[in-house]
């Protein structure tokens, strides 16, 4: 399998906040809109260099996703942000109707997403919003795995045109992807070739996959590591290719086994090539209070936990 | 103008048996004197982006008939289309949308309360661009039950957004009965005021008042605050059995019903 080497450690908020400050210099139509968490959405950057082009919309988020249609409409590029729980289920139906319906150019910048938001605790840890946007129609919905990918997908987002969702989180995690790679939206990338099963991951589960290929390997699995920074349009030619081979699938998520990449997958699965699937993530709870390394291990995401669904996906292979 | 467009409403809801229209009659003057007094627009080719142009958001879609009447009327499509409102694989969607291309429409609307956001937004859109045209939205008083709207209310005025001249059609109804008994709404000159708003008051149906009513609105603009038009109507207004009820918000005239209404409405510019 191939090795990757972490580069370092950083949260992927930052390459947000990076990917926008090097957009505002480079498209004078990019504009940015916060609801009071310009220091968390790692907006100061940009904010400093561009003030004229950043709009408060104090915690009014369903404001906020309506003006940023506004604006998209008279011909700016806005990417709105706050966390991920207020940027999704509170204002649904104003990305459905502002949004999506009247297909509109907003980008939608969900920081803290999952369990990994860590304290603050369930109330702020969605771990329902993939599903949520990618029942959508016309969104895209990325997840990056690190810090190079989200500024590079964010990057990306201010040529694409169109509603967009794009989830990245608080902790700072390994960086192991080329930060040049350019990032293609729509194309899921195969990591790490391998025979006997693919494990299907996307954000902070992606590290964790490799890290658990590696361990497979020393027990005789070779695994297929794929990273699904696109959920919405899904690449399914690249899923279908390695299921082809490999005959079984892992999912991995930060988010509930409902409604996320597992059911997402399972469909495709079903339509196309049936073979079994294990899925990890969160069996249907909210999350807690706690530390993400803490939260991560007690809901079932840790890298031990794709090792044995990736165990015993293969045994049911049969 | 108005007693044609009331006339295509009454036709358009008649033919679907479905439609919203004692709100559309209402607004049916706001909409002639707005369309054809004082917007600065361009009706064909249509411009989503709309640079240089007054804007204009209906954010209560489910008045769609007198807007898509008035929009046909000034150009921006052909009237004979009206005979495709409501039904299926048409551009003229039950409440506004902009997925089937229709021009004038530069967002949908129909879930209430988005609309004020939407009018901020493109009126800030314009004041970053130095665009001193001006942005126009109009919205139900019922529609102000929704959170969202004292949102864009807060967000107003802290932005300066000068270049928006929003009305509300204080009609004093909404579906399930007066807005005093669903929703009380108390003092709206005095709410919108310490919100920071100009506000101003207008009869909607009296085509004079409307008319220059709209002119001294727009002189208000660039002075710092939004511009708020309180614009009291009679619901069904035009039809005399259609007026002082909520009953027409959402119920289309029979046969009977709808002969009895267009011989109260001279046919002045042609039915489609």
């Amino acid at each position: 399998m191939k090795k990757f080497t972490v580069t370092g450690k950083n949260d992927t908020r930052s390459g947000f906040g990076e990917g926008l400050l090097e957009l505002g210099r480079t498209n004078p139509q990019v504009v940015a809109l916060c609801a009071d968490l310009i220091g968390s959405l790692k907006m100061d950057a940009f904010i400093k260099e561009f003030p004229e082009r950043f709009f408060q919309c104090g915690i009014s988020e369903a404001n906020m996703i309506g003006v940023s249609a506004g604006m998209a409409t008279a011909g700016k590029i806005p990417f709105a942000g706050t966390f991920a729980n207020f940027a999704t289920g509170r204002v649904y139906d104003q990305i459905r109707q502002s949004v999506c319906y009247s297909d509109k150019n907003v980008k939608i910048a969900a920081s803290h997403a999952g369990l990994t938001l860590g304290e603050d605790g369930a109330t702020h840890q969605i771990l329902e919003d993939i599903g949520l946007m990618r029942m959508l129609p016309h969104m895209t919905v990325i997840v990056p795995c690190d810090f190079n990918q989200t500024k590079q997908a964010t990057i990306a987002l201010g040529t694409h045109v169109g509603p967009a969702y794009l989830r990245f989180g608080r902790p700072k995690v390994e960086i192991f992807t080329d930060p040049d790679a350019p990032f293609i939206i729509g194309k899921a990338d195969v990591l790490s070739e391998g025979t006997d099963v693919t494990i299907i991951a996307c954000g902070h589960m992606v590290w964790k996959s490799l890290l658990a290929a590696e361990q497979l390997e020393a027990r005789g699995i070779s695994a297929e590591v794929i990273n699904l920074h696109t959920i919405k349009p899904l690449d399914e030619e690249t899923i279908l290719k390695s299921v082809a081979k490999t005959r079984c699938v892992v999912t991995a998520e930060e988010h509930n086994v409902y409604g996320g990449v597992g059911d997402l997958i399972s469909g495709v699965l079903a339509r196309n090539l049936p073979v079994p699937i294990e899925m990890v993530a969160v069996q249907d709870s909210f999350g807690e209070s706690g530390t993400p390394e803490e939260l991560m291990k007690k809901y079932g995401l840790d890298t031990t936990d794709i090792v044995a669904k990736a165990v015993k996906v293969v045994g049911r292979k049969g | 103008m108005a007693s044609q467009v009331r006339r295509d409403i009454l036709r358009m809801v008649h033919a679907v048996n479905s439609g919203h229209p004692g709100g559309s009659l209402g607004c049916t003057d706001y909409f002639t004197a707005l369309y054809f007094h004082e917007l600065q627009h361009t009706p064909t080719p249509f411009s989503m982006e709309g640079k240089g142009e007054d804007l204009f958001f209906l954010s209560n879609g489910h008045i769609s008939p007198v807007w898509y009447s008035i929009l046909a009327r000034s150009g921006y499509f052909a009237v004979s289309e009206l005979s495709t409102f409501r039904k299926i694989n048409s551009r003229l969607q039950g409440h506004p949308a902009t997925h089937e291309g229709l021009p004038g429409i530069r967002v949908a609307s129909g879930s209430l309360g988005q609309g004020l956001s939407v009018a901020c937004g493109a009126a800030l859109a314009k004041k970053a661009d130095g665009d001193t045209s001006i942005v126009y939205s109009l919205h139900g008083d019922g529609e102000l039950n929704e959170g969202q709207i004292w949102e864009a209310a807060l967000f107003a005025p802290h932005h300066k957004i000068d270049n928006l001249i929003s009305t509300i059609d204080v009609n004093g109804q909404q579906i399930d009965g007066p807005t005093d008994k669903v929703m009380g709404l108390g003092n709206l000159r005095a709410k919108w005021e310490a919100f920071g708003w100009d506000v101003m008051e207008m009869n909607g149906n009296d085509m004079e008042a409307v008319v220059s009513g709209l002119k001294a609105a727009r002189a208000r603009c660039g002075k710092g605050k939004p511009v708020m038009i309180l614009m009291k109507t009679e619901m069904g207004s035009g039809v005399d059995f259609m007026e002082g009820t909520h009953k027409w918000h959402g119920v289309a005239p029979n046969d009977e019903q709808l002969a009895a209404a267009l011989a109260q409405l001279p046919e002045t510019l042609g039915d489609y």
